[in-house]
């Protein structure tokens, strides 16, 4: 009998350092910038260490620029933070674009309707709180669900975010300025009403200050506080939970509410702190790039500011080498898919590891 | 009677690109892979059939309509069969969560096609200035004569040779799964790979063939897209969220192709819907289309609430398979 053994073989491993898994990521991020590399030189023919040049000189290289891909980091970070308990709990929230937008939908009306009557200050914690509401209704409706019949969570929230879309363009008829414009505008540009104030001459220092103590809150959140626990053990099984007495229907409405209202947050410092209009581009996929973020990061806060770094980075880089170089701007999504790829690849080499075939002697 | 005839017509022309995903989708999804780059490999099937016949037509003297026809098939399938490759090669080989690899490809392809149709808009002088009006042609040539019957003729034989396709793939891929032994052995892989393994079924295998041609076949939903609705340009963002609709329409047709021929074409009907009834302010046209979506939610939460076994996805969807796992 000849049995032939595989060139290669994989097994789990067991336990893996932290210097190893750092550095399986490092080689990832540079192979998949190399690809990147590749891809710009065939389609601009430039060299390409000037191609990277002008992505670092277009992310940050000079003030405003740097604050701008600060800015575009922290609303990425804020709404991964607020799927990383979903995802803890295997619900699979596809709807952070929804819940965005419809925190960002309840910032503008706030904005418009009560943007003369109020002072600054109260205005922005009306809308800090409607914002929040309204992204944990739109995540609450189909966590109710799931709860309740077991919908199927990823496609009831895709679908959501359609609907929200939907609800955004149904108001921008109403809000349109100038009329005929199909689009908002600027809102409240004079008086600047329900914009973040600057701070120190700085217009995002709010931004960064509010996703940082969320980042914070959520940290201490999942490690440390009862509720943080019972969404580890509904996500590990939903059967251990019911055993130990964790009422799980509870705990993905809870969690669902929770993720939604930090999505929706996320919409008030897009339309607050930034760009101060709404449309259907205003959460710009930004909803579905920060679970890829969320996830890879295995929740970890720390490393979802890395992620998030690195591809606003690229992002930002792609739109000013996109104009340098007479490119289209949706470069910039095939660099973010190379590196995603990359990054995802990765994964598979901090947990499994392959064992070539041994030589062996002829018998 | 014309105004819902041409009705008709048209759903069925929007309903055609949602078909072609949703029928790829279901075979692969069959094999267990819960594949949410269907949206990014429509994309990339549309562009690279698209650029297919554009540098056929403009390297040519006398640019004939079928060849044209077919190297922008070949290319939308070759290409859009890569996007699977991509996605199989992550998720069966490197074994990756499936929903954030199809969300990373959904970006690729997405920006894939933006770019290149945006790059090639730019070749041919500025936006919408992309012609292969010959492939074009090609591609939503009729059926003679039978076209020409009054009533019969425009609902049944006034469409290209895609729409015709599409339906006879759906009708194949649920005689596929149903009626021959790979189509067993796939869904078996898809319900249970582990007792399919032991059975001595080629799980990788079966995972590969299946996420590949699915992939394949979705990419024509975007071939169809740009060639015969559009009669060979690019719009940007112009395919929208088709893909999407073509994922909801698998739970809808609840994973069954010959299904989904109804569901896509109801999709397209809800689609137009707001076009053709009278006296809508632009307001209420948004609220119109809202639809699609709200059908969709409200079919899954019933489907969910009658919990029929036989109307539930595959047992292993959206689960990797290692053979060492227990």
């Amino acid at each position: 009998m000849n049995h032939k053994e595989p060139l290669v073989r994989m097994k789990k491993r067991s336990t893996v350092s932290l210097k190893q898994a750092v550095l399986v990521r490092l080689v990832a991020v540079l192979l998949s910038l190399v690809v990147c590399a590749v891809f710009i030189v065939i389609v601009t023919q430039q060299n390409p260490l000037q191609v990277y040049a002008g992505i670092v000189d277009g992310a940050v290289g000079t003030g405003r620029r740097a604050w701008v891909t600060v800015r575009e980091t922290v609303v990425l970070l804020l709404i991964a933070v607020g799927l990383a308990p979903a995802f803890k709990m295997r619900f699979w929230n596809i709807g952070a674009e929804g819940q965005v937008l419809m925190g960002g939908l309840a910032s503008a009306a706030l904005m418009i309707y009560l943007g003369d009557l109020l002072p600054n200050v109260v205005l922005l914690v009306i809308i800090f709180v409607a914002s929040m509401l309204a992204g944990l209704i739109w995540g609450y409706i189909p966590a109710f669900f799931k709860a309740r019949y077991n919908t199927n969570e990823t496609l009831f929230t895709l679908m959501m975010n359609y609907v929200a879309m939907q609800i955004v363009t149904f108001c921008i008829v109403f809000w349109e300025n100038p009329a005929g414009s199909n689009t908002v505008g600027i809102i409240n540009s004079a008086s600047q009403k329900g914009w973040f104030p600057s701070i120190a001459g700085n217009s995002y220092i709010l931004n960064v200050i509010i996703v940082l103590i969320f980042t914070v809150l959520m940290y201490f959140y999942m490690t440390y506080s009862k509720q943080g626990y019972e969404i580890a053990v509904v996500g590990e099984s939903q059967n251990t939970a019911r055993y130990a007495g964790i009422n799980v229907k509870r705990v993905i409405k809870r969690t669902m509410m929770i993720s939604g209202a930090i999505c929706g947050l996320a919409g008030m410092v897009t339309v607050c702190g930034a760009g101060h209009t709404i449309s259907t581009s205003t959460a710009n996929g930004r909803g579905f790039t920060a679970i890829i973020v969320a996830w890879m990061a295995k929740f970890n806060p720390f490393f979802m500011v890395l992620i998030s770094a690195l591809l606003v980075f690229m992002q930002q880089g792609a739109i000013q080498i996109a104009t340098q170089f007479g490119l289209n701007k949706n470069a910039s999504d095939i660099i973010t898919g190379i590196i995603l790829f990359f990054l995802i690849g990765c994964e598979f080499f901090i947990n499994y590891e392959l064992e070539f075939r041994k030589k062996q002697k002829e018998a | 009677m014309n105004l819902i005839l041409t009705f008709i017509q048209k759903a069925i022309g929007q309903g055609i690109a949602i078909l072609f995903g949703a029928s790829g989708e279901i075979l692969i999804e069959k094999s267990g892979n819960l594949n949410l780059g269907i949206p990014g490999i429509m994309y990339m099937g549309g562009v690279s059939g698209l650029m297919g016949a554009f540098f056929y037509e403009n390297s040519v003297e006398n640019p004939n309509g079928f060849v044209g026809l077919l190297i922008a098939f070949a290319m939308a399938l070759v290409v859009s069969a890569l996007g699977g490759l991509i996605y199989a090669f992550l998720t069966i080989s490197l074994r990756a969560n499936q929903n954030v690899v199809g969300l990373a490809l959904t970006t690729f392809g997405t920006g894939f096609g933006n770019f290149f149709g945006g790059s090639l808009s730019k070749l041919a002088g500025g936006v919408g200035q992309i012609s292969v009006k010959t492939t074009g042609e090609a591609f939503r040539t009729t059926i003679p004569v039978l076209s020409e019957i009054p009533v019969i003729g425009p609902l049944l034989f006034s469409y290209g040779f895609l729409t015709y396709l599409s339906i006879i793939l759906a009708f194949a891929i649920t005689w596929f799964l149903t009626k021959t032994r790979k189509g067993l052995n796939l869904r078996a892989v898809g319900e249970s790979p582990a007792t399919a393994d032991a059975a001595g079924i080629n799980v990788t295998r079966y995972k590969y063939s299946a996420t590949i041609i699915g992939a394949a076949i979705a990419g024509l939903g975007g071939l169809y897209y740009v060639m015969d609705y559009l009669g060979g340009t690019w719009i940007e963002n112009g395919f929208g969220d088709r893909g999407w609709l073509a994922i909801a329409l698998v739970i809808m047709a609840l994973w069954n192709a010959r299904s989904a021929i109804w569901g896509s074409i109801l999709f397209g009907a809800l689609y137009i819907l707001y076009i053709y009834v009278p006296g809508l302010s632009r307001a209420m046209q948004e609220v119109f289309k809202m639809f699609p979506y709200l059908v969709t939610i409200i079919v899954l939460v019933f489907t969910s609430r009658r919990n029929k076994p036989e109307n539930q996805p595959p047992a292993s969807l959206g689960t990797s398979y290692f053979r060492e796992e227990r």
